[in-house]
């Protein structure tokens, strides 16, 4: 998995994010939504609200309530995956709400729901961080007031070699996995899982080396949320100069 | 004492906005002496007080605002208004008309049916109450003709203008007559469809380019031309 030269198998060095691309709005239909690329993985969100919530009966008389759904495309895999929600789509939904519930001022909406709907249009690895990363993005694009963005990162072990941002392969037949998501600006972790076995010196190493690609990744959300508007700005201001 | 942004400068939720003796005004929070931005929007730092002006938001009614909606449903004593908000509002009889209400023999959908559009005012709203509006005072009610432009709630002022410059270019300008909503609805009507298709796309643009600057003299600017063409 780790060649003489320490490179991983699509050529990245052991801390080296995979190339990520991230666009703001891209659903007209949706209140706020955005779209991420990180290296393979491909993932659309959406953000509804904060709407009048249906059934009723589910209002909570102080807040919002979030709901979420995580959802892989039937062709987002290399064998054709079932639509219905499976076991591991339904954790996921869960664990990235709790991920996101923190951030979100929920109790200036009182009464109504707030819908994030995540769909992993191509899958390589780390699809539950670039939906939360993205997820974040929407919120923010909706006009929902949050206390910070929250990024998430995966890093793990492979080979022996402690790695940033795991792709498939590395997932599968590495030593561990730890995806985590962070609020920078708070400095408060948010969502923190691992599957595999580290040593207690390692899982320091490895969080630290989380959070270093969190902090990589909230800026490059930072600048797509703003890239929504100075291209407008700057169309503006060239319009003005000719 | 610190700022640590220009003013006028986009800002993401979470950023740092100022450090020490200052007032966490619009879409900001304050957590000990720091002040956050919890919106995407433009900075503003005034005085003591910093916020900020969002670029996107939902309409959360407040008593006073002048809203149009949509009817969506009636019941006893009452219509259900559709008001481009999380929350539903309430139109009861009682503030649509001045005479008593006869339950048995009077027919609420001869006053308004479902899918009229209404201009109400916002009477009264708090947390744990659907908003309630009125018609009942000059110039509100049906809506009867013109056009419907909607844009983002966090644009409303941006339309108005400082001391309502923006809007009354605009209605000199296209010669239209022009009602704002506060929930983000703009009713045009004017003497022709050309004349509200004119006032329909400045709207448009200001709403697209709102946060940016000299804004009235490009959109005076833009009607002219668009009026140099047809003429």
């Amino acid at each position: 998995m780790i060649d003489e030269k320490g490179l991983r198998t699509d050529g990245r060095r052991p801390n080296e994010l995979r190339p990520i691309k991230m666009e703001v709005g891209v659903l007209s239909n949706a209140d706020g939504s955005a779209y991420i690329e990180q290296g393979k993985s491909k993932v659309l969100a959406a953000v509804y609200g904060p709407r009048e919530l249906h059934p009723r009966h589910l209002a909570l008389p102080d807040r919002a309530i979030l709901r979420c759904r995580y959802h892989m495309a039937p062709f987002s895999v290399e064998e054709r995956k079932s639509p219905a929600p499976s076991r591991r789509e339904i954790e996921l939904s869960k664990v990235i709400r709790e991920a996101l519930e923190p951030a979100i001022f929920l109790e200036k909406f009182p009464r109504t729901s707030i819908d994030i709907f995540i769909e992993v249009l191509q899958a390589d690895g780390g699809t539950r961080c670039a939906g939360t990363t993205a997820a974040a993005l929407a919120l923010a694009d909706a006009g929902i007031p949050m206390r910070d963005l929250v990024a998430a990162c995966a890093a793990g072990k492979v080979d022996g070699v402690l790695v940033l941002d795991l792709n498939d392969i590395e997932d599968k037949e590495g030593e561990a996995d730890m995806p985590v998501s962070y609020m920078p600006n708070l400095g408060l972790i948010s969502l923190l899982q691992m599957d595999g076995s580290l040593t207690f010196e390692e899982f320091k190493q490895v969080l630290n080396l989380a959070l270093e690609g969190c902090k990589q990744i909230y800026k490059l959300q930072k600048e797509a949320l703003k890239a929504k508007y100075v291209a407008i700005k700057e169309e503006v201001e060239t319009c003005l100069q000719s | 004492m610190k700022i640590y942004f220009e003013n006028r400068q986009i800002v993401t939720p979470g950023d740092l906005l100022a450090e020490g003796d200052y007032v966490a005004g619009n879409n900001t929070h304050k957590i000990g002496n720091k002040i956050y931005a919890s919106r995407l929007g433009l900075v503003e730092y005034q005085g003591k007080t910093v916020q900020v002006i969002a670029l996107n938001t939902v309409y959360i009614p407040s008593p006073g605002d002048q809203v149009i909606g949509r009817i969506e449903d009636l019941n006893i004593n009452g219509w259900i208004v559709d008001i481009n908000s999380p929350y539903k509002a309430l139109l009861r009889v009682s503030d649509a008309i001045n005479k008593p209400f006869r339950q048995q023999k009077d027919d609420l959908t001869s006053l308004l049916d479902v899918g009229d559009l209404i201009l109400a005012k916002v009477i009264a709203f708090d947390r744990t109450m659907d908003p309630l509006l009125s018609i009942r005072e000059a110039g509100l009610g049906k809506i009867t003709h013109g056009q419907i432009v909607k844009v983002s709630p966090a644009k409303i002022p941006r339309i108005i203008g400082r001391k309502a410059s923006m809007i009354n270019l605009l209605k000199k300008e296209t010669e239209c007559k022009i009602t704002v909503g506060q929930n983000g609805i703009i009713l045009v009507s004017g003497p022709t469809p050309d004349h509200e298709k004119l006032a329909i796309l400045a709207i448009e643009k200001i709403a697209q380019e709102a946060h940016t600057s000299g804004l009235t003299d490009r959109i005076a600017e833009m009607i002219r031309r668009e009026k140099g063409v047809k003429s």
